[in-house]
């Protein structure tokens, strides 16, 4: 039997099954009707207080609550949802026992504040030192905060529930981090090693720690009122992105494996590239050269020339650079093809779900391919002539769309693309 | 599927408490050299760095201040690692090398912590007390020195290391996965060349918090991993790691010496609710590495954590060919670069012809002779993840 294979003779890698948690809303439904119907998630902070700080509102995810409170149980809570639904979507496997591994995108883990006052509290001695405090550390009664702050306590958690194979692999490229998961499913897929893999993607940060060290490298929108305004891609008066919170899964099969068991095939994920950008930790190199590779690197994955892309599903971020260098690389690899190219920014309505961003992007493209509708960029009231991108403005807009390019451009120079199409190329 | 490529390990870097590069670590595990601190954080038993100045592999005092220790421990052992594969400098090779590095969290402010924690402890904390403290206090880079994935920015900033970045987290799996996956990359021909690696720094308070919580550090006195059944525990150790791997037709065509070949990693996540979960992982994976039992070589990155030690111990015994080597006696435990650390070790003995001597006062471990051509490695976390590796020399 020969098995379909890609124009590189690879097996083609399809999508069979979606799930999707952000500041919109649980689930496809709820994300796809509120982003196309141009609404924002963005709202004032309520988890903690937000006395002096710079940036007071998030894209959170406040209809889902873990208890006690932690920035990684409720990644682990959003993971789990976004997961249950792709899986029942996709039928792959059977329950709590997925044929495939894991690769899942999820922020740092470290002991949050909550639980680091917790033990501070049980220390008896005034003005404790660090050998003090360690004391209490390992007095027995926070065994609990081991199992959960280690690095890989997530994946543990996932793995067990879905019963994914081998040891699942938990990865950051910061904001590229979604796309990375996915990639890396993507190449297990290609080299024969599974025919099935489950890419996860979440982030739950919305904390006063990380809301403050992002604060304090002025990359948050400080536009806290109405703070639905505060993300706008694209648009002149951008002064920083909005963190959020939020979860993709994706199922990703061979195709034959997928048509022997008679899945319906969301999508294919025709390419995927990366490339790192060495220019500077949080800077994106000026010429815009690294992220043009990546682009470039991603057509070439895909075998696609680039008058073949018909959306750019952008990375968008709303801070002065990013959005300005995307602009730059684009033009740069589409030439006059670039104001062909319907561009929109999901992070206008949801804000940046940073580690899930890839992840919750390919969602929306794939929803994009299968509504053939792009959702709009909102708040997009005064375009940054800089940026002269066919940005669909702030409502959705039907079109032909056979071929998307994801992006993600991220801290530490980690650029990644995905091109996301209907039917296999 | 195709045969998969033969991929060489062409390149070692190793900055550890015992020093820096390949001779140093020769001969100090030839005297049987350990460098333990069992004062500075007492109770708790460390290996810290050994003095260096970074300068060498980061030369610009401005990287080194956006810097933490282990940024800095990995950022310069990676240099290590491509001076030693002939390809420091060389745009048109890293320019498309790949990179995957495992990693945790770098060190935090413990000043800022302590001050915060304290002051909460006593009932001087006001609502927005926690943000005014932060926000005042934490040096904005902070975050940057403490980001996962930024080890490998900088990497890509002080090396040029331009091809692809990827940074796996979760403890000593990370780094078994990180070399799974360049493996199978490369032997597949979807890579050509990457650098893989890990760094850890041992001397840190902050870090200990977790390992207390689980009452993992080793106390007291420092003694050799197989000397811990009365007192178990790991001691956090000081390494960086990082090893340079090709497909053997790239480091032929660039005329690349290998220092031996990585044939074979493979990883598992046992059940360990189940007592001797760990024992049965590693059972299931050996005979995927296709070795022989007698007169063969192992290293393993056994922390000295219970029950996992103890439970790798049980697969050893059922293995008593071995000669066995923990590096956790020596180097003490380097999580996310224990891994890296044994492929190292691996390497450089098949490159020298020799396996180095034992240190190990209960006789479990026992010295070998001639030049061994096959060494096992093998990684066991403290609480989770397994996995294994087969170094071998090139024919």
């Amino acid at each position: 039997m020969t098995a379909p294979r890609d124009k590189f003779g690879r097996p083609i890698v399809v999508v069979t099954g979606m799930g999707i948690v952000t500041s919109l809303g649980a689930g496809k439904t709820d994300n796809w009707n509120r982003l196309t119907a141009g609404e924002s998630g963005i709202k004032t902070v309520t988890r903690f207080p937000i006395d002096g700080m710079k940036t007071t509102m998030a894209g959170a995810v406040d209809f889902v609550t873990v208890e006690p409170f932690s920035s990684t149980s409720l990644s682990e809570r959003l993971a789990v949802i976004a997961t249950e639904e792709a899986l029942e979507q996709s039928g792959v496997g059977t329950r709590g026992d997925f044929p495939g591994p894991m690769f899942l995108a999820v922020a740092p883990v470290e002991t949050e504040w909550p639980q680091r006052l917790e033990v501070a509290r049980s220390v008896e001695k005034r003005d404790f030192g660090i050998i003090d405090y360690l004391a209490a550390c390992g007095n027995g009664q926070f065994t609990h905060y081991h199992r959960r702050f280690t690095f890989g306590s997530v994946a543990l958690h996932l793995a067990d529930t879905f019963g994914t194979k081998g040891s699942p692999i938990s990865l950051s490229t910061a904001c590229a981090s979604g796309a990375t998961a996915i990639q890396l499913g993507v190449e297990a897929i290609r080299r024969g090693e599974a025919d099935a893999a489950l890419c996860i993607a979440t982030d739950g940060s919305v904390n006063p720690e990380a809301m403050v060290r992002f604060s304090l490298l002025s990359a948050l929108s400080t536009q806290n009122d109405p703070p639905q305004g505060a993300s706008k891609p694209f648009s002149k008066n951008r002064d920083g992105f909005v963190m959020a919170e939020g979860a993709g899964a994706l199922v990703l099969e061979s195709y034959d494996a997928a048509m022997a068991r008679g899945a319906r095939i969301l999508g294919v994920v025709a390419g995927c590239g990366e490339l790192t950008d060495s220019f500077h930790r949080t800077r994106s190199s000026p010429d815009g050269k690294p992220a043009i590779g990546c682009v470039r690197k991603t057509l070439a994955d895909a075998g696609m020339e680039p008058g073949q892309i018909d959306h750019i599903n952008a990375h968008g971020t709303s801070t002065p650079e990013n959005d300005k260098m995307e602009y730059l690389a684009t033009s740069a690899v589409f030439g006059d093809h670039t104001p062909n190219i319907p561009v929109s920014s999901n992070k206008s309505a949801v804000g940046h779900t940073i580690s899930a961003a890839g992840a919750v992007e390919a969602i929306y493209s794939l929803l994009t391919l299968e509504h053939q509708r792009i959702p709009p960029t909102i708040n997009y009231e005064v375009p940054d002539p800089a940026i002269p991108f066919d940005v669909v403005g702030n409502k959705a807009r039907d079109a032909r769309v056979t071929a998307v390019m994801s992006n993600s451009f991220g801290f530490g120079g980690q650029n990644a693309s995905l091109i996301l199409t209907r039917e296999p190329a | 599927m195709a045969e998969p490529k033969e991929v060489w390990i062409t390149g070692i870097g190793l900055l550890s408490s015992l020093g820096e590069g390949l001779d140093a670590h020769w001969e100090a595990l030839g005297a049987k050299r350990v460098n333990v601190d069992e004062t500075k954080l007492a109770p708790y038993v460390i290996h810290p760095i050994a003095p260096i100045s970074f300068d060498a592999q980061i030369p610009k005092k401005g990287d080194q201040r956006q810097m933490e220790t282990w940024q800095r421990i990995g950022t310069y052992a990676a240099g290590l690692a491509l001076d030693s594969a002939g390809v420091k400098g060389n745009q048109d090779v890293l320019s498309r090398m790949d990179m995957i590095i495992a990693a945790g969290g770098g060190e935090r402010d413990l000043k800022v912590d302590l001050a915060i924690m304290n002051a909460d402890a006593q009932g001087n904390s006001q609502p927005g007390f926690l943000n005014e403290k932060l926000m005042n206090e934490l040096r904005p880079t902070l975050f940057l020195a403490q980001l996962s994935n930024l080890l490998a920015g900088n990497i890509a900033i002080v090396h040029g290391v331009c091809g692809t970045s990827r940074t796996f987290m979760g403890e000593e799996a990370s780094s078994i996965d990180a070399a799974r996956i360049a493996v199978a990359r490369i032997g597949a021909g979807q890579s050509d060349i990457a650098l893989v690696g890990a760094a850890h720094n041992g001397d840190r308070g902050d870090l200990l918090m977790l390992y207390q919580f689980g009452n993992f550090s080793l106390k007291g006195q420092y003694a050799p991993v197989w000397a811990r059944k009365d007192s178990p525990g790991f001691a956090l150790g000081s390494v960086g790691a990082f090893l340079v791997m090709e497909s053997r037709e790239h480091a032929e065509a660039r005329g690349a010496k290998p220092y031996a070949k990585l044939t074979k990693v493979v990883a598992d996540l046992a059940k360990r609710k189940q007592p001797g979960a760990v024992t049965k992982s590693l059972e299931a994976m050996w005979p995927q590495l296709g070795v022989s039992d007698d007169d063969g070589v192992l290293i393993t990155g056994a922390t000295g954590a219970e029950p996992a030690t103890s439970e790798e111990r049980a697969f050893l015994g059922e293995h008593p060919g071995l000669a066995v080597r923990a590096n956790g006696t020596t180097f003490g435990h380097t999580v996310e670069a224990q891994f890296p650390l044994g492929l190292a070790l691996a390497a450089l003995s098949i490159s020298r012809g020799a396996l180095y001597p034992a240190n190990d006062p209960t006789g479990f471990e026992v010295e070998k002779t001639g030049a061994p051509t096959q060494i096992v490695v093998t990684g066991v976390g403290h609480w989770q993840g397994e996995g294994m590796a087969l170094v071998e020399a090139v024919k």
